[in-house]
Formats: C-alpha cells, structure tokens, sequence
C-alpha cells in the first residue's frame, strides 16, 4: 500500500470546529463505505506526524471527503482545517480497512451509533445507502453535546426517507424548543430506536473509545451477537 | 486508565506487509486464548512502533516497527491468526 | 597518594550536553508516546527490587524507602528514537549507583522490567557511574504517570526507550537478553550519537 498525493479542491466548513477537506486522488482505487485513510504531513525539517481519518464520501463520488473536528491540542487537525487550502497536496494511503464497512449487499437492517466525529465514516455508509437506492432499513442514532456540533445537520434531513431515519440526541445542551432527544445513547434508547437482536440488525458503533465501550456493551447487554456490532474507536478525545 | 484506540487504527501499518486485510483476521491471544478480529485489539500507534494488546488480559500481541527501509513484526503474542481468504 | 572516595562517582556532565545528535530535532514540549495502558499503581504495594537471573531478590525498596534514599536533581538532554530531542530537562531521582552499591555482581548486562511488562535491556556498564537513575520528579513536580510516573528509569545518554517507564526493578544477568523493543527491530545498544535506532545500524 503506497502513498498517494491528493489535491484539495475545496474546504467546506460543517460546523465552527469541523472541516470537509475535498481532494482529488488521480490515482485513487475506490473504496469501500467505512474505511480510512492514513494522511501524513511532512514539515521541513523532515517531522512527520500522520493519523487516520474516515473517509465520508460515499464510494464512487468524484472526489473523496474527510472531514476533520479540530481538536485545539492536536497535532494534525489545527493544521487541516486552519492552514490547509485549496490547492494544497496531501500525501495519504488507503484505502484501509476491511472491518468497519458496509458494502450493501444485503437487507439486514443496520444501525449506525456514531458520537461526535465518529459519525463520519457512518455518513459515508448513509450516503453509499442512498447511492444504491437500497431498501435494507437504515438507522442513525447520532449523539453530540449542542447542536451545533452536529455535522451535516442538512443533508441528515434531506437522507430521511422510508429506508433511512436519523436520531439526534444531545448530551450537553440543548436549545429551547428543542423537540428532540437528550441524553447519552442507552440500552432504553437502543431498545426504543434499534432493532431486537432478533431482527440481526448490523450494527456499526464509532467514536470516541469511552462512547464505543458503552454503547457496545449495552448492544451486547441488550442481547445482539458480539459478531454483529463492529466497532471503531478513536481514542480517548475522539481525535 | 486511559482509552486505547483500536486494532482498525493499526491497519494502514499491516496493509503495508499483509496481502490479506487483518482487521477481519480473527487472533487468538497465546496467554489468555481471548479471540476476536484485530480491529477489536487496544491499538496503541503512539509509540515507538505498534503495539496491538489483547482486548482481554492486555498482553502484547503484535508488535511492529517500520524503519525507512525494513519492518519488524513479532507475532508471539498470538497463537493462532484466523484468515478468510477467497474459495480456491 | 592521592585518596578515592569509596562511592563517590560525582555528576558526569552527559556526553554531547546541548547539542543534537544526527536525525534530532528539538521540541519544547514532553511528547507522550506509550506501548500500553498507564499503569494503575498504587504506592502502598510499590517496590522497586534488583533481582538475579533466577529471580532470587538481592535488593528491595518500599516506596518510602526509594525516596528516602539520598536523591540527585539533575539537568540532562533526552533523544527519543521517534527523532525529537528535549534539551536541559529536569529530573530528581535516585542514582542507580546507590542502588547497587552493595551489591557484588559479576553480572555484565541488565534488563529493567516495569508495571505492564515493558523491558529494556543495557550493559550493566551504562547504569554505573553516574549515568542512571530511578527518576520520581520531573521539572519540579512528581513525575507524571502518562510520563512513566511514579518511578521510571533515566539513561539519557541512550535513546529514550531504554529510559523504561514504571519501572518496578533491574535484573542483573550474565546473558544479554533482548527486551521489549530491541527484540523487534531497534537497536541493542542504542546510542544516539552514532544513530543508532534498528538493528544493524
């Protein structure tokens, strides 16, 4: 696996911390809803510090999307969503990662737990859903601290449709008139929104390492098979 | 105890010496017998190389060290590696 | 005839002090780089021992009793293998001379074990003379667990992986025995100013 050289051709801001970073890959082989990406950054004394990043484009689409929560101690993400433009290269690799995907090759229902960044490479799943026109039901259950951190707010409404629902639910702060959920994603929250482990529900969990544990417990808690919730954490911060 | 990222963390690294993706591979722990795919592993890829620990007793599993021109992998953590690779 | 002061080994400046080995670059901040889990340690239970090849134990400090001991501040330059160097850090810590100071060995080599099973091996050689520690402070203040805290051990003039972190003791043994990194791919010995990182170099 060699590294490419990708070409930014566009910078979206989603949220006041969070950047779609839109690069054109020439050489890119395809992937596969849920994979990654390593990226690394060369300074000029030679440093290099490199790190994963989810892909959130959908297989097929023209270009390839990663997009990057700022975290204000990091290393890389001050870089990628402050310094870097269009214009700029970026070297990366990928992609990577034959465990966290979903191909659509299937009906089984499948439930999508992302908490905060983690809902990136979940976007990709949805929106390769929405590509294949596919009729397996589809089930965001998204958690963040305010709603302004939700990335993709509009194109999560616009993806609601008979085959994909989308849960919000926020853990800090919540605005007045706020009709929706609160709370940190629970076995009663599961129970009411995902499926019975009858129904063999897929289940991809992501985010920050501590909200993975949860949540995949209470799966696991609730009666799913270990083998169908697939799991990625991102450490400690989720960055 | 801080929280460890996982197996999926360390792909890019084996991608570089495995033909096959090992995060689907299915390790089974040589100290407790623990077996599940690599990416459910405690990935630590801070460090001076990779280190991939048993989600159970902690014990090291793989260890891998790139240097510009060669890579280390030492695999005595695990007894056995469980791989689906294609009918042939 | 001039006397010796049995014991006293004095405060070796480090070889190379405020310059930069090949490959280096210098950073102000402490990076964080860790093979595992920072260990839960509690200090009631903690012992720091120097043990033989067999395992027989030949020495052994309670807590209180490590920071008890006649304790050194010293000021050393440290090269992680990584490639960033830190210049002129501050550490207090228990020289490893005192450690073995009764101790009568013929043993040439040893391997420090930790909380978590880490090793490192170095020749019993570039503990001696003032050239380790079991450092418990770092600029001022007790050493931090995710920086090898409550105890690690010091070997600033080798890259900084043989500086083991919760550290639990020494082994002296007549074999060399690879540890944790230098049994995968770094170097032995690991002396920064002759770069060297892997094996072969």
């Amino acid at each position: 696996m060699r590294w490419l050289v990708g070409t930014v051709a566009e910078t979206i801001p989603e949220t006041p911390e969070a950047v779609t970073v839109r690069l054109d890959v020439p050489d890119w082989p395809g992937h596969r809803a849920g994979q990654h990406v390593d990226i690394r950054l060369t300074a000029e004394d030679g440093y290099t510090a490199g790190r994963p990043y989810s892909i959130a484009s959908a297989p097929g689409a023209d270009r390839l999307d990663l997009t990057v929560v700022r975290f204000e101690d990091g290393e890389v993400s001050p870089y990628l969503t402050t310094v870097l433009d269009v214009g700029d290269e970026l070297e990366l690799r990928g992609p990577i990662g034959g465990y966290f995907v979903w191909d659509g090759d299937d009906t089984r229902p499948v439930l999508l737990l992302g908490g905060g960044s983690g809902v990136v490479p979940l976007m990709a799943m949805l929106r390769h859903h929405a590509a294949l026109k596919s009729e397996a039901a589809m089930h965001l259950v998204y958690s963040v601290r305010t709603t302004r951190d939700v990335l993709y707010a509009s194109e999560l409404e616009a993806l609601a449709g008979p085959h994909r629902a989308v849960t919000i639910t926020l853990t800090r702060e919540a605005p007045s008139g706020w009709g929706g959920r609160v709370g940190r994603i629970d076995r009663h929250l599961l129970r009411e929104v995902g499926w019975p482990p009858a129904a063999r529900p897929r289940c991809y969990v992501c985010g920050p390492t501590p909200f993975v544990e949860a949540v995949a417990t209470a799966l696991t808690e609730l009666g799913h098979d270990a083998h169908d919730v697939r799991t990625e954490r991102f450490g400690p911060t989720g960055g | 105890m801080e929280a460890a990222m996982d197996g999926n963390a360390s792909a890019g690294a084996l991608a570089e010496i495995f033909a096959v993706d090992v995060t689907v591979a299915r390790t089974t722990c040589a100290t407790c017998d623990d077996t599940r795919p690599m990416a459910e592993l405690q990935a630590y890829v801070r460090s001076a190389g990779t280190v991939l620990r048993c989600a159970s007793c902690g014990a090291a599993l793989v260890r891998l060290v790139r240097a510009p021109d060669r890579a280390w992998l030492d695999l005595r953590g695990v007894k056995v590696v469980q791989l689906d690779l294609p009918d042939r | 005839m001039r006397i010796v002061n049995r014991g006293f080994t004095g405060r070796r400046a480090q070889p190379g002090a405020g310059l930069v080995p090949p490959g280096q670059y210098v950073v102000d901040d402490f990076p964080v780089l860790t093979a595992g889990p920072t260990p839960d340690v509690d200090l009631d239970g903690w012992d720091f021992t120097i043990v033989d090849e067999s395992g027989a134990q030949l020495a052994r400090w309670t807590w209180a009793e490590l920071v008890g001991l006649p304790a050194e501040d010293i000021t050393v330059d440290i090269h992680c293998v990584t490639k960033w160097s830190k210049l002129g850090t501050d550490w207090r810590g228990v020289s490893v001379d005192v450690l073995l100071a009764d101790i009568d060995t013929a043993a040439e080599f040893v391997l420090a074990f930790c909380d978590g099973g880490y090793t490192a091996n170095l020749p019993l050689a570039d503990v001696l003379d003032g050239q380790a520690w079991v450092a418990y402070g770092f600029d001022g203040e007790d050493l931090e667990p995710e920086h090898g805290g409550p105890a690690r051990l010091l070997v600033p003039h080798l890259y900084f992986w043989k500086s083991a972190k919760w550290v639990r003791g020494l082994q002296l043994r007549d074999e060399d025995e690879p540890g944790f990194w230098e049994s995968v791919g770094y170097h032995n010995y690991g002396d920064p100013w002759r770069e060297q990182r892997y094996w072969g170099d």
